[in-house]
This record gives structure tokens, sequence and C-alpha cells, in this order.
């Protein structure tokens, strides 16, 4: 291929703008190589995160014409309009530089949401032992492949109507270990996710789901934590 | 609590809403007027329990679902927003039941 990519770049923080690139088109081209070109041979100052390039550590999310992607995994081919690509940072998020947004409160909300795993055995216990064919090992499996990439939080309207909303992935999360038998912080956890800014705002419009690269569906996972929810309150554990 | 409270009302609401419709049907088509209607509600226990719960139901519910808009929409949130919401609740509970004994008493 010998066309170009005219290719439009977040530059700057907030208050920043739209810079434009001429990048040399290649075959099996990634977004990712793209913004690597435009480092390395055009503009060294541009700032954006990567490390794995296999779709594995989350890390390279990015807003590629108008849609949060993992810009590792994304083929130019799939996305560029008329070899055009606007790139800006993930949604949602503050902007440090570029296409570098700061992630705290996004991987805060999933301490909120008491992602953490509370283990209530010793090292001088046996292994658990968790069949996998199990419900709960399944509902575990369908959800615990989560790279923290921040798509899903960055397509998420409730995100932005409700800024406290836990978000996709850290109630995503807070149901993997909700299903986890090891675990000893269910009760907390549910009450973690069930007040304004847990699983019952969510509204089901399931754009996480549609956006998630490893094709996730925390939709799925929230609607976990809301029937768990209720059934605790009608319990009398929450 | 208050999403347990909505959803439990979001219940109740789907099966008053669904008999008050086909009452409603019911009435009509069967060409009753007014006053025969009135006639079969007055002194009606039934009838004001029905319509008393639904009222009920529909002043819990409607006000939490204000409140998420309120959030949502306004970033109006804190007590401000959940008094009002509060009022807007008491005010339907009010409306409703004094209508509702209208007809029933």
């Amino acid at each position: 291929m010998e066309s170009s990519l005219q290719v439009d770049v977040w530059r700057g923080g907030a208050q920043g703008a739209y810079r434009r690139y001429q990048v040399p088109r290649q075959d099996a081209q990634t977004v990712l190589d793209v913004v690597t070109w435009i480092q390395r041979r055009l503009d060294p100052t541009l700032a954006y995160r990567f490390a794995c390039r296999v779709g594995m550590c989350g890390s390279c999310a990015m807003t590629v014409n108008g849609r949060a992607r993992w810009s590792c995994r994304t083929h130019v081919a799939k996305v560029a309009q008329d070899n055009k690509l606007t790139i800006a940072p993930l949604a949602k998020l503050p902007i440090v530089r570029d296409l570098v947004t700061d992630m705290r409160e996004f991987f805060d909300k999933w301490a909120r949401a008491k992602g953490q795993f509370s283990p209530t055995a010793t090292r001088h216990d046996d292994f658990a032992r968790i069949a996998p064919a199990s419900a709960a090992r399944k509902e575990i499996d369908a959800a615990i492949e989560c790279i923290g990439c921040g798509i899903c939080y960055a397509s998420c309207d409730v995100v932005a109507w409700n800024p406290a909303y836990l978000g996709p992935a850290a109630l995503n999360r807070a149901w993997t270990l909700v299903n986890d038998s090891r675990d000893g912080d269910r009760a907390a956890r549910l009450a973690a996710v069930a007040g304004d800014a847990g699983c019952h705002a969510c509204h089901t419009q399931s754009t996480c789901t549609e956006r998630c690269p490893k094709l996730l569906s925390p939709t799925a996972s929230i609607a976990g934590l809301k029937r768990a929810t209720a059934r605790a309150v009608l319990k009398g554990d929450l | 609590m208050l999403w347990i409270a909505q959803r439990a009302t979001a219940a109740l609401l789907a099966l008053c809403v669904a008999v008050h419709l086909a009452t409603m049907i019911v009435a009509v088509r069967g060409g009753l007027t007014a006053a025969e209607i009135l006639g079969r509600t007055r002194g009606s226990v039934g009838w004001a329990a029905f319509y008393g719960l639904f009222v009920l139901a529909v002043a819990v519910h409607a006000p939490i679902g204000l409140r998420t808009v309120a959030g949502e929409w306004l970033q109006w949130r804190g007590r401000g927003a959940d008094a009002c919401c509060a009022i807007i609740g008491v005010l339907l509970l009010a409306l409703g039941w004094r209508a509702v004994a209208a007809v029933t008493v």
C-alpha cells in the first residue's frame, strides 16, 4: 500500500487541540503502529502508553474515531474512514498529556468496590477445591479475563452522569469475588456495591459489553450483583 | 435501601397498572356511566384497598426515580434534592389518596 493516512492526534492536556500528521499506510497496520510511527519519525514529544502490544496488558486504550478501543489490536483497515483517523485519550478520565490519561480514579473505584481478595484460609490449609463445572466458577470464568484497560469505563454514560459511579470494570471485578467461595468479605463487598454509586445505578445500556475488547459482559456481572444484593436484603444480610 | 423499595414498588406497579388498564377497558366497553361506576366503587373496601396500594406504590416509586434523574441530568444531589423528591412523594400520596377517597368513600 502506498497511500497515506491523515491522522489527527490530541495534543496537550484538557485544553489541548488536535494536531494533524501524515502517516504512510502499511499492511496489517494497527492504531498503535500509527501512534508509534508518529512518535518515532515525526514528533518524539508525543505521549502515549503501551506495554505488551498483544492485547494482554490493557495499557494502550485510546479513543479512535470517537470510540474507545485497544490500539494494539485495532487494525487501521477496520477503523479508518477515507484514510482518516482521529485519535484522542480515553474519555471520562483526566488527561495527563496527549494520549495519556490519569487512571487513578478508575482503579480507586476498584478498591471502593472492594475488588481486593480477602482470604479466609492460611498457608497451612489445604488448597481450596472449586469444581470447574460449578455455577459460581462459571460466573467467575465469564468475567475474570478483564485486563483493566478502562474502555468500558470510558464508554459508560452513567460514569459521565454520576461521577461517583463505580463503573463496569470495578463492578465486574466485585462480581468475580462475590462468586469466589474462598473470599471472606462478601457482605462488605455487597454493601459497597449496593449504594447510589453501585450496581443499581447501571441503566443496562450495555455499551460496556459492546465495547469490551475481551468480549466480557460487565452488564451481566452487574445484573448478577443486582440479584445478589437484592437476595442479601431479603435475607437481612444487607 | 431506596433501590430495593423502587424495585419492589415497580413489581407492584406492573400488576396494578395491568389491573387498572383492564378495569378501564372493561368499564368503557361495557358502557358503564360515571354514576354506575361510582355506584360500584363507593363503599367498596376492595377497590379502596387496591387503589390505595396503587397510590402508595406510585408515591414511593416516582420520587426515587426523580431523585436519580435530578442527580444524573441536573447534577443536583444532596439534602435539597432529597427533600424536594420527598415532598413530591408526599404530595403524590396525599393527592392520590384524596382521589381514591373521593370515589370509594
